[in-house]
Parts: C-alpha cells; sequence; structure tokens
C-alpha cells in the first residue's frame, strides 16, 4: 500500500496493521525518515515538501510492485508526506514485511533508495540565508544503482 | 500540450503550468525544451542548463529522446530530494 499525504502517522499503528492477521509474517523492516536542522553546515527552521500529485503516487506504486518482484513479501507500505515540516517531524516510512528476515531487510532498503531517486518530491529549506531549494546528491544515485539488475 | 513546471522551474519560468502548441518539428522532449527556451527571459533562465532539468511524459520519466504527441502532459523539473 502507498499514501501520500499532509498529515502526520503513527508508525507503531501502521506496522501493527500491516501485519495484522498474518502469521506467515516472520519478520518487518521498517525505516523512518525525519527532518534533520542542520544541512550542509546551516541551521534549517522549516521545510516545505513539494510534489507532482498523480506522478508521485504512481511512481510509488512501481517502486512497491517492483519490490514484491524481486523479494517474497508478505506486505509493504510506504507513506511519504508533503507540505510544511518542522525539525524532528517524520518524511516518509517504508515497511517490509516477509517470512524471511533477509527479505524484509533488503525490500525496506531497495523502498527507500529507489523512493529517494524516482518519486517526484522537491524539499524546500528556510536556512538563515532564505529559502533554498535542496540539490540532490549523487550518494543518492549511488545508492539506488546498488539494487540495478545484472 | 501541457506543460507542469516544479520547484525552482516554477519559481523561474514564473508559471506551474501552461498549455502550448509547438510546430510540428517538435518532436521530441529536447527539442521542446529548446522551443520553450524561447517564451520568455524565465523560461531562457531556467533551462539555460540541462543537466539540472529532469523530465516527464505522462508522468513516466523520460530522456530527451523521448518522443512527443498531441495531448502529452509533459513535466520539467530539478532532481528529486524526497525521503
Amino acid at each position: 500500500m502507498i499514501r501520500v499525504q499532509r498529515e502526520d502517522f503513527d508508525t507503531g499503528a501502521e506496522l501493527q496493521k500491516l501485519t495484522a492477521g498474518n502469521t506467515q509474517i516472520g519478520g518487518v523492516t521498517c525505516f523512518v525518515g525525519v527532518v534533520r536542522d542542520m544541512a550542509g553546515g546551516s541551521h534549517i527552521g522549516a521545510m516545505t515538501l513539494e510534489h507532482y500529485p498523480g506522478m508521485t503516487e504512481k511512481q510509488l506504486m512501481a517502486i512497491e510492485a517492483e519490490a514484491r518482484r524481486r523479494w517474497p513479501l508478505d506486505a509493504t507500505l510506504i507513506i511519504h508526506r508533503y507540505g510544511r515540516l518542522d525539525p524532528g517531524d517524520r518524511i516518509v516510512m517504508c515497511a517490509a514485511a516477509s517470512s524471511h528476515r533477509e527479505a524484509s531487510f533488503e525490500a525496506c532498503h531497495f523502498l527507500i533508495d529507489y523512493l529517494k531517486t524516482k518519486a517526484p518530491f522537491w524539499k524546500l529549506e528556510d536556512t538563515e540565508k532564505g529559502a533554498k531549494w535542496v540539490a540532490a546528491e549523487a550518494r543518492d544515485n549511488k545508492a539506488a544503482a546498488r539494487w540495478l539488475e545484472k | 500540450m501541457k506543460i507542469l513546471y516544479f520547484a525552482w522551474l516554477r519559481a523561474r519560468t514564473g508559471c506551474a503550468q501552461e498549455e502550448v502548441s509547438p510546430p510540428a518539428d517538435v518532436t521530441n522532449v529536447g527539442a521542446l525544451l529548446e522551443w520553450l527556451k524561447q517564451r520568455s527571459p524565465g523560461h531562457k533562465e531556467a533551462l539555460a542548463d540541462l543537466t539540472v532539468v529532469r523530465t516527464a511524459v505522462n508522468q513516466e520519466h523520460v530522456q530527451l529522446d523521448h518522443p512527443l504527441k498531441a495531448g502529452d502532459e509533459v513535466a520539467l523539473f530539478p532532481p528529486v530530494t524526497g525521503g
């Protein structure tokens, strides 16, 4: 399942719902992304996340489907927020549940790595020097490239 | 054809979306970007460095050689920074 929303989410409640009623699941791996208060040496007050409604959902569903094609997963979840966020706020949650821990770890890692290079979100940070669009990092492309199928 | 602009591309072009009718020789995304540059000084500035511009057609990531057809939804945006 994927969700794009302005509101915060309850990580524990989401995990509970994800695995409820499926006793085949042996493990769940969950990644939660949180807003930092420092970036590139400057202090950040808050940030605003913009996205491309329609394409965002399409891309997240494609990433989820790709994870389920690659690993034997019982359940997957991606939640991504948009709008104004303060340091300490949750931005994103990815979770993958499987009978085996290896698959759940790898799939969760894949979900967040792919999301970071494919889902159309952009961060506008409030810094001491004014609002600044965050530049993409080469290391994110590298992280996603590790999952390219040989 | 509908063009959508996001993040600093919207700020520099001064529009979030516009309806355009490019000439018949604009057959792919790369040619479209060259043609869009002539629309205003803001467009020219926004599209000056195409190494930092990404494109999607009908909500799928595409490269500059991707062919275009009437009625396509074309989006221009910087490399994504979510997560």
